[in-house]
C-alpha cells in the first residue's frame, strides 16, 4: 500500500515536471531557419557537385584532361575528354560530363586532382523534374559563365582550399 | 412554449456548428501551432499570415478529395460512423450555458443529457473501424470499446459526486451555485469532500482518455496502428473525425468548466459572462494539447489498470466521502 | 494476461491473423517487414522480413579499388558512419601495414564518438515516437544539428562523411572544431539532465518499458547480438575495452552495463553511453598531440599485400567487423562486412513471442535498428 501511494505520488510528479520542461521550450525562441526565406551559408568544406575551376591568369579552365578524377570516381560520373593544341605545353579540356545522377558527392575526384582544377560548387538547391538536367557538361557551363573579375579569383580559391 | 422558441432553437442549432466548425478548424491550427510551440518550431507560417488560413486550405484539399470505400467493407455503417460521430458534440453542446442566458436548451436533466449521449461517441467510432474491413481498425474499434467502458465508469463516479454536492442536473444552476469569488468554485469547495481537486484531475484524466486524446490515443497509435479506426477513411470522411475529436474536446472542456471551474462566473464575483466561460474552456484547451505534445503513449493495459485498479477506487471513495460528509454536515 | 500463458503453453485458441508492419509502416523507419501472425492483440510469431534496400556493399567492394570503396562505408550505417569507415580504413591499414600518425587517431576517436552521440541521439528520438512521444524527437534533433554542424565543417558532408583515409584523415582539425565540441560538451551536459527528467522518469514511459522485451544474456550470445543490447542484458561486452583498438587504450571511461535485459535498460545503456563519449571526447581533446594527420609514404594506388584481415570496431549499435581478403591487386578479393543490426534484429522473432502488439514495437525500438545496415 505504502509502495503504491509512493509511486503514485513520484508518478505524477514526475508528469508535472514533465509539463514543466516543455512549457519552458514553449517560452525559448525557435530553432527552426525558414529555409526559402533565410539561408544557412554552407560552411567552406561543403561538398556540393564539382564545377570547374577557372585559372585567374589565362581565364580559361585549370583542367588539362590528364583523367585522374575520372579513374578515382567511384561511381563512374566523370567523363573527361581533351586535345593538345598547337604551341600549347598541355592538352586542354573539352568536355567535361558530370553525370551527377550517380554522382555520390564523396570527394575523391577533387581530392584525385592534383591541381586543383575541380572544387565543390556551394550550390544546395538542385532540384528539377527532368533527368537530363543532371547530366551536366561543366566544360560547357564554365565557358557559358562571364568570367569572373580576376581579383575575386585568389579569395575564391583559398576559400576552396 | 412560445412561437419564437423553434425559431430560437434553429438559430442556436445554426451557431452551435458554426461553433464547432470554427472550433474545430481553428484548434487544428492552433495545436499545430502550439505543439510547434512546445518543439520549438514555428508551425505553419506559409498559408495566410502565421499560417491562418491553413485550416481553409486543408479543408478544400479533404473536400477534394475522393471518398473510397474499400472493397468488402460494409457501406452503409462505413458512411453512416462519420454522420454518428458528429451527433454527441452537437447535442451536448445544446445544454451547456455559455453564460446566465446564453444556451440553447436550458433543461433540468442536463447533465444526464450529456452522458446519455456521449456514448454515442464509442459506437461511432467503433462502428468505423469494424466496418472498414481492416485488420488495423478492427483491433483499434476493440481498444475504443474497451477503453471507453473503461473510463466511463470513474468519469461517472465522479460526476455523481458532484451531484450529491449541488443537488442539480441543471447546469445553469450548477453554475450559479458557484457565484462569487473563485473559491466558491466546485473545485475549492472542500467543505462537502476534501478531495475535490483529485476529483477534478480524475476527471479530466477520463476525460482525455473518452476523447482518445494523447496520452490515451490507443484508437489512433500511429506508430502502431497506422491510423487505427480511421485507416481507411479518406477526404472529408477522416476530417469528419478530425473535427469530431476536436468538438469532443471542447465538449469536454466545457463540461469540466462547468462542473468545476464556476462555469461563467468571474472569479472576482463580479462582471461575470461568456468572456470568462471561455476563457477558462480554451485554457483547459490548452492544457488538452499541453499534456499531447509532453508524454508519450500508454500501452494499452497499463491504460486499463490505471481505470480499474486507480481511478474507480478513488472515485468510487470520494463518492462515499461526500456522502459521508454531507450526512455529518447536515 | 490469461491469453499470455496460453499462448507460452502453445495452445492458441480461436483463429489467427497476418498483419504487415512494414514494408511501409510508421513504426519500422524504413524498409522493414515484420509479418506477425497475431492472436488478437498478441504475437504468435514475427518473422522480419529483410532484403528491401539490399545494395551489395559486400560485391561492390570487389568491384572497385580499395580507395574507392571508402565512400560506400559511409552508406551502410547512415547514422554511424564514421565507425564504419573506421572500420574499413582499420582493417586496409592493418593489411598494408600503414600506422596513422596518433593525431589522426585522436581526431578519429573525436569524430566516431561525436557520430555515436548523433547516432543515439537519432535513436532516442525515433524510439520515444515508436512511444507516442512527439516532442522528445525534435529536441534530439536539435541537439544532433549541432553535432551536424561540427562534422559538417570538419567534412563537408553530414552524413556520409568519407573522411577518414588509408593513413590517417583527409583534413585537419581547426581551432573552430576544437571550440565547437567543447561547447557542444558543455551544452550536452546539462541536456541530459532535461531529457532524464522529461523521458526517463517519466511513469508512462516506465510502464511501457520496465520489464517488457527481456532478452537474456544466453539469447543475445546465441544470436551474437552486441552493442547495448547485449549490454542491456548485463554482459559488458565493448570492443572499444574487450580489443581496444586506436587510441581508446589511453582513454579513461565506462562501460555502462545493466543486468535486467528489457527495454529500460536497453534505453538506460544507451543514455548512459552518451555520457561517456562525452567523456571520451573531452579527454581526447585534451590530449590531443600536434602533428600530421596522414602518414606520410602511402603509396597512390595501393596494393596491400596478399592475406586476410580483419578489423572491429564498436559501432553505435554493436559490434562492427569488416574482413578484407586481398591478393595484392588494385581491388579487393573480398570485402565481408559482419553489421551489428542484422544480428541485432534475428533475435526479434524469438523475443518477440508472445508479447502485445505495442510492446513488441517498444522492443523493436529499443533494438536500434538502421535497416540499410541490416540489408547492406
Ligand atoms: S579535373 Fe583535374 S584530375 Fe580531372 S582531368 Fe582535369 S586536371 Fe585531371
Ligand atoms: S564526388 Fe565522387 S561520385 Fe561525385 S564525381 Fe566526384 S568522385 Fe565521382
Amino acid at each position: 500500500m505504502k509502495a503504491l501511494l509512493k509511486e503514485i505520488g513520484s508518478g505524477f510528479h514526475s508528469l508535472v515536471t514533465g509539463m514543466r520542461i516543455t512549457l519552458g521550450q514553449f517560452f525559448k525562441p525557435q530553432v527552426t531557419v525558414h529555409y526559402p526565406h533565410e539561408t544557412l551559408k554552407m560552411p567552406v568544406r561543403f561538398r556540393g557537385h564539382i564545377e570547374l575551376v577557372r585559372d585567374p591568369q589565362t581565364g580559361k579552365a585549370i583542367c588539362f584532361a590528364c583523367k585522374a578524377c575520372e579513374k578515382a570516381c567511384p561511381s563512374d560520373c566523370i567523363i573527361v575528354e581533351g586535345v593538345k593544341r598547337e604551341g600549347e605545353r598541355r592538352k586542354s579540356v573539352t568536355e567535361f560530363k558530370l553525370d551527377f545522377t550517380k554522382c555520390s558527392l564523396c570527394g575523391s575526384c577533387v581530392e584525385a586532382c592534383k591541381s586543383e582544377a575541380i572544387r565543390f560548387s556551394k550550390d544546395y538547391n538542385l532540384a528539377s523534374v527532368s533527368k537530363e538536367e543532371f547530366i551536366m557538361d561543366l566544360f560547357k557551363r564554365l565557358e557559358s559563365e562571364q568570367p569572373k573579375p580576376p581579383q575575386a579569383q585568389p579569395e575564391q580559391s583559398k576559400e576552396a582550399a | 412554449m412560445s412561437i419564437i422558441e423553434p425559431f430560437r432553437l434553429l438559430l442556436f442549432l445554426v451557431g452551435i456548428m458554426a461553433f464547432v466548425g470554427l472550433n474545430a478548424a481553428y484548434l487544428v491550427w492552433v495545436e499545430r501551432k502550439g505543439a510547434a510551440r512546445f518543439q520549438r518550431r514555428p508551425g505553419p507560417t506559409e498559408v495566410g499570415y502565421g499560417g491562418l488560413l491553413q485550416p481553409i486550405a486543408d479543408g478544400i484539399k479533404l473536400l477534394s478529395k475522393q471518398l473510397h470505400v474499400p472493397p468488402g467493407a460494409d457501406g452503409v455503417l462505413f458512411r453512416a460512423a462519420p454522420l454518428l460521430v458528429m451527433i454527441p458534440a452537437m447535442i451536448g453542446l445544446a445544454v451547456v450555458p455559455f453564460s446566465e442566458s446564453l444556451v440553447a436548451r436550458d433543461t433540468n436533466v442536463g447533465l444526464l443529457m450529456i452522458f446519455a449521449f456521449g456514448s454515442i461517441n464509442v459506437m461511432a467510432i467503433m462502428l468505423s473501424g469494424w466496418s472498414s474491413r481492416n485488420k488495423y481498425a478492427i483491433i483499434s474499434a476493440a481498444r475504443i470499446v474497451s477503453q471507453d467502458v473503461a473510463y466511463e465508469i470513474p468519469m461517472l463516479l465522479v460526476v455523481v459526486t458532484m451531484l450529491m454536492a449541488t443537488g442539480t442536473m441543471n447546469l445553469n444552476e450548477i453554475v450559479q451555485q458557484q457565484a462569487g469569488w473563485f473559491w466558491r468554485w466546485n473545485i475549492f469547495r472542500l467543505d462537502v469532500n476534501p478531495l475535490m481537486p483529485l476529483t477534478f484531475i480524475i476527471f479530466f484524466v477520463c476525460m482525455l482518455a473518452e476523447t482518445n486524446r494523447a496520452p490515451f490515443d490507443m484508437a489512433e497509435a500511429e506508430s502502431e496502428l497506422v491510423a487505427g479506426a480511421f485507416t481507411e477513411y479518406a477526404g472529408m470522411g477522416f476530417g469528419v473525425f478530425f473535427i469530431a475529436e476536436y468538438a469532443n474536446i471542447i465538449l469536454g472542456c466545457a463540461f469540466a468548466t462547468i462542473l468545476f471551474l464556476g462555469g461563467w462566473q468571474s472569479p472576482f464575483g463580479v462582471w461575470s459572462g461568456v468572456f470568462w466561460f471561455l476563457l477558462k474552456m480554451y485554457v483547459l484547451v490548452f492544457t488538452v494539447i499541453w499534456v499531447r505534445w509532453t508524454f508519450p503513449r500508454t500501452q494499452f493495459y497499463n491504460l486499463l489498470n490505471l481505470s480499474w485498479k486507480l481511478l474507480i477506487p478513488i472515485s468510487l471513495s470520494t463518492l462515499i466521502l461526500t456522502a459521508v460528509v454531507m450526512k455529518v454536515l447536515k | 494476461m490469461s491469453a499470455l500463458s496460453a499462448l507460452s503453453s502453445g495452445e492458441t485458441k480461436g483463429e489467427t491473423f497476418v498483419i504487415n508492419v512494414g514494408p511501409q509502416h510508421p513504426a519500422t523507419h524504413g524498409v522493414l517487414r515484420l509479418k506477425m501472425t497475431m492472436d488478437g492483440e498478441y504475437i504468435t510469431r514475427a518473422e522480419p522480413v529483410c532484403g528491401y534496400i539490399h545494395r551489395m556493399h559486400e560485391k561492390m567492394g570487389e568491384n572497385r579499388t580499395w580507395a574507392q570503396f571508402l565512400p560506400n562505408t559511409g552508406r551502410i550505417d547512415y547514422l554511424a558512419a564514421m565507425a564504419y569507415s573506421h572500420a574499413y580504413v582499420g582493417a586496409v591499414e592493418r593489411a598494408a601495414g600503414i600506422a596513422a600518425p596518433p593525431r589522426a587517431e585522436y581526431i578519429r576517436v573525436i569524430t566516431s564518438e561525436l557520430n555515436r552521440i548523433s547516432s543515439h541521439l537519432v535513436w532516442f528520438g525515433a524510439f520515444l515516437l515508436d512511444l507516442g512521444g512527439f516532442t522528445p524527437l525534435l529536441y534530439a534533433f536539435d541537439d544532433r544539428e549541432k553535432i551536424l554542424d561540427i562534422l559538417e565543417a570538419l567534412t563537408g558532408s553530414r552524413l556520409t562523411y568519407s573522411y577518414y583515409r588509408f593513413g590517417g584523415v583527409c583534413n585537419d582539425v581547426d581551432d573552430d572544431f576544437i571550440r565547437g565540441t567543447r561547447e557542444f560538451v558543455a551544452f550536452m551536459r546539462p541536456r541530459m539532465k532535461m531529457y532524464h527528467s522529461l523521458v526517463t522518469d517519466n511513469i508512462i514511459l516506465r510502464k511501457r518499458l520496465i520489464g517488457i522485451g527481456v532478452i537474456s544474456a544466453e539469447m543475445c550470445r546465441q544470436y551474437g547480438a552486441t552493442g547495448p543490447v547485449i549490454r542491456g542484458s548485463g554482459v559488458g561486452y565493448d570492443v572499444r575495452k574487450s580489443e581496444p583498438y586506436s587510441v581508446y587504450r589511453d582513454l579513461d571511461f565506462d562501460v555502462p552495463v545493466y543486468p535486467e535485459g528489457d527495454c529500460m535498460a536497453r534505453y538506460l545503456v544507451r543514455m548512459e553511453e552518451m555520457v561517456q563519449s562525452l567523456r571520451i571526447i573531452e579527454q581526447a581533446l585534451d590530449k590531443l598531440p600536434a602533428g600530421p594527420v596522414m602518414a606520410s609514404g602511402v603509396p597512390r594506388t595501393l596494393k596491400p599485400p596478399a592475406g586476410d584481415c580483419c578489423f572491429a570496431v564498436e559501432a553505435a549499435r554493436g559490434r562492427l567487423l569488416v574482413r578484407i581478403v586481398s591478393d595484392n591487386k588494385e581491388m579487393p578479393y573480398r570485402v565481408r562486412l559482419r553489421t551489428p543490426s542484422f544480428c541485432n534484429l534475428s533475435l526479434y522473432e524469438e523475443a518477440s513471442q508472445g508479447m502485445m502488439l505495442p510492446d513488441a514495437l517498444a522492443l523493436l525500438g529499443s533494438l536500434d535498428l538502421v535497416i540499410p545496415d541490416i540489408d547492406r
